[in-house]
């Protein structure tokens, strides 16, 4: 019988916790040519914020080992855009949407979170932290616990009770747990570990940055592993509190680590540019990773690989025993 | 008409001078294919470190096999050189057709197509669509030199007329393609121009025809990573008909455009006045956060 993929996100029950990551799954109507929106577990948006912004001029992409280099600059219509014309197409197809945003000041943050409480239809709500403080020379509010915090705060105050919020997290810190207990502090409902992290590509033809931001956030499977550690330590510091994990997600098998670093979700990203219907392929796949060890209900293998004993094992451990048991050793 | 993602199998590989030529059995792009649109392919294997997808304009498509279509590329980095090893029977990650065709007018018109290096390209099956509706054709197809000029020959043979130019002036006139432009438009009397070409000629192409006020449609080559708008890297700033610039993909929104509209002077920046730019206020502010 095939595993139980369902979730929990707040009030909301996902038929799978197989997500799209902001910023990856356009508006939904690109994905929706390829797969049915309505069977992934919940679609996050592009980060939305509460006027349309252009994004940073081209290019922005630059390809790298097993990584994509971008530096869009949160190009998005705007929350009055995302409100009239995406989130009715992407409820109309049936789909769960969990709306990323972002601001320049706390004020914008809260300002959309209670814009989105007086509409019906918004699963969650996903606070992507890495945006430029305005007030604070561009620094993003993610580096910073106290900043990241205070954002998490004014969110969860503006924000109707029965919308759960999320805090997107950024790799780029010494210390993610510090992060994570400030945003927890201040109330979010749960964490969405990574985002992109800051790099770097130079064109020795034209001895310049590759990118016209110069900088781009890092993502893809290069960053898988920086993800898995992520989860790994913020579901060590806090075990009850749901994660979205997110980075570097490419098969089944990447979002099964995921789940046994403690992550209660998944989202598929950059994959998705790679191969648009990457989401309804990695379900498939996880559900056959799985199957493979005997777990009846994917909620049951989250932070499984923390501890000495984990209840599922297909490694060196019952591979003994059996050997054992068959008398080859 | 919507794309799909199948898995093609390379039935040829082929040298054309500088240029590589594959033809994949892919029926259902085949079928839904319009000239103009474009084929992703994911590139390096299953285990690929490359994590884009090329893009490539669709040169043609042929009903053989229950539909193949066939693209040109130039072997000139990691991905298109793995491309370019491929054997027949390989299968590939196909996603198409993509993006906006060529317009295709109503009346028989004089059109030019004017297309260089392997920008070419796309220009033989819109010429076939062309003449289905009565128009004429005259072709002008440029490159660096003789081996990167594609489908000198099948314009010969089925243009009204056809010239050449190379930089290097190994094949036909010496120079741009943009010298011989209007000498072609006076004597074709051209109502309509077809362009496919790296973007400073496009830009050139736009400014010439707008002197003598002939309607281009543009088919830019702007470098893609997913081509199916989600990336969001293919960008540049294009005029709607409603007069405000907006920062759009080529992948969606193009790789057709009607040239008058696009910025050619700000691809590669924000313009001040394009919607959502810094500078950029909303007519009255709803929004008072």
């Amino acid at each position: 019988m095939p595993a139980d993929m369902r979730a929990r996100l707040g009030q909301t029950e996902l038929p799978n916790l197989v997500l799209a990551a902001a910023g990856c799954a356009g508006a939904g109507r690109e994905l929706a040519q390829f797969i049915d929106v309505a069977r992934v577990g919940a679609l996050i948006s592009k980060s939305i914020m509460a006027e349309p912004h252009t994004g940073n001029p081209a290019p922005r992409l630059a390809e790298t080992p097993s990584g994509l280099l971008n530096s869009v600059g949160l190009q998005n219509p705007g929350i009055d855009a995302f409100l009239q014309r995406d989130l009715p197409w992407l409820l109309s197809r049936g789909a769960r949407v969990v709306v990323s945003i972002a601001g320049q000041t706390i004020r914008e943050y809260a300002g959309l979170a209670a814009r989105l409480s007086d509409t019906a239809g918004v699963t969650a709500i996903e606070v992507n932290l890495s945006c430029p403080n305005a007030e604070d020379a561009g620094q993003p509010f993610a580096l910073d616990p106290q900043r990241a915090g205070s954002v998490i705060a004014a969110v969860r105050g503006s924000a109707r009770y029965d919308i759960p919020v999320f805090a997107k997290l950024s790799p780029d810190v010494t210390d993610i747990v510090a992060v994570a207990s400030a945003c927890v502090a201040s109330g979010a409902d749960g964490l969405s570990l990574i985002n992109t992290m800051l790099g770097m590509v130079i064109d020795p033809v034209t001895v310049r940055p590759m990118l016209a931001g110069r900088y781009g956030g890092l993502s893809g499977p290069a960053i898988r592993p920086v993800a898995v550690r992520c989860v790994w330590q913020v579901r060590a510091a806090f075990p009850a509190v749901p994660i979205i994990g997110t980075g570097g997600v490419r098969t089944g098998r990447d979002a099964l680590e995921l789940l046994l670093a403690g992550a209660s979700m998944i989202a598929v990203g950059t994959e998705i540019m790679h191969d648009p219907s990457a989401c309804s392929r990695v379900l498939k796949e996880l559900e056959e990773e799985l199957a493979a060890l005997g777990a009846d209900r994917a909620a049951d293998v989250t932070g499984q690989a923390h501890g000495t004993h984990g209840r599922f094992s297909r490694g060196p451990a019952s591979q003994a025993r059996r050997h054992s048991v068959d008398g080859t050793m | 008409m919507a794309p799909v993602q199948i898995r093609g199998t390379v039935l040829t590989l082929r040298r054309v001078d500088a240029y590589h030529a594959l033809t994949l059995v892919a029926p259902a792009i085949a079928t839904k294919f319009r000239p103009g649109q474009f084929i992703t392919i994911a590139v390096g294997g299953p285990e690929t470190s490359m994590l884009g997808r090329r893009a490539f304009a669709v040169h043609d498509v042929r009903p053989d096999h229950g539909g193949t279509v066939e693209f040109v590329f130039e072997a000139r980095g990691p991905g298109t050189r793995w491309l370019a090893s491929l054997r027949a029977r390989d299968v590939l990650d196909t996603v198409g057709p993509l993006g906006r065709p060529f317009p295709i007018p109503r009346d028989p018109l004089s059109c030019l197509l004017l297309g260089v290096g392997y920008g070419s390209a796309p220009l033989f099956a819109l010429a076939a669509r062309l003449k289905e509706r009565g128009c004429s054709i005259d072709y002008l197809l440029g490159a660096q030199s003789a081996d990167r000029v594609f489908g000198a020959l099948t314009a010969r043979r089925n243009g009204r007329s056809a010239a050449v130019a190379t930089t290097d002036g190994s094949f036909g006139a010496r120079g741009p393609v943009t010298a011989l432009m209007e000498q072609i438009i006076r004597e074709a009397r051209t109502d309509v121009i077809y362009a496919s070409a790296p973007v400073p000629v496009l830009r050139e192409v736009t400014a010439i025809a707008s002197r003598y006020d002939i309607p281009v449609q543009a088919s830019v080559d702007v470098p893609m990573a997913c081509g199916t708008g989600v990336c969001m890297g293919c960008v540049l700033p294009v005029t709607g008909t409603d007069g405000i610039t907006r920062i759009v993909r080529s992948c969606v929104d193009g790789p057709v455009f009607r040239a008058d509209l696009i910025r050619w002077d700000d691809i590669g920046t924000i313009p001040f006045d394009a919607l959502g730019a810094p500078g950029w206020k909303p007519a009255e502010s709803r929004y008072a956060g």
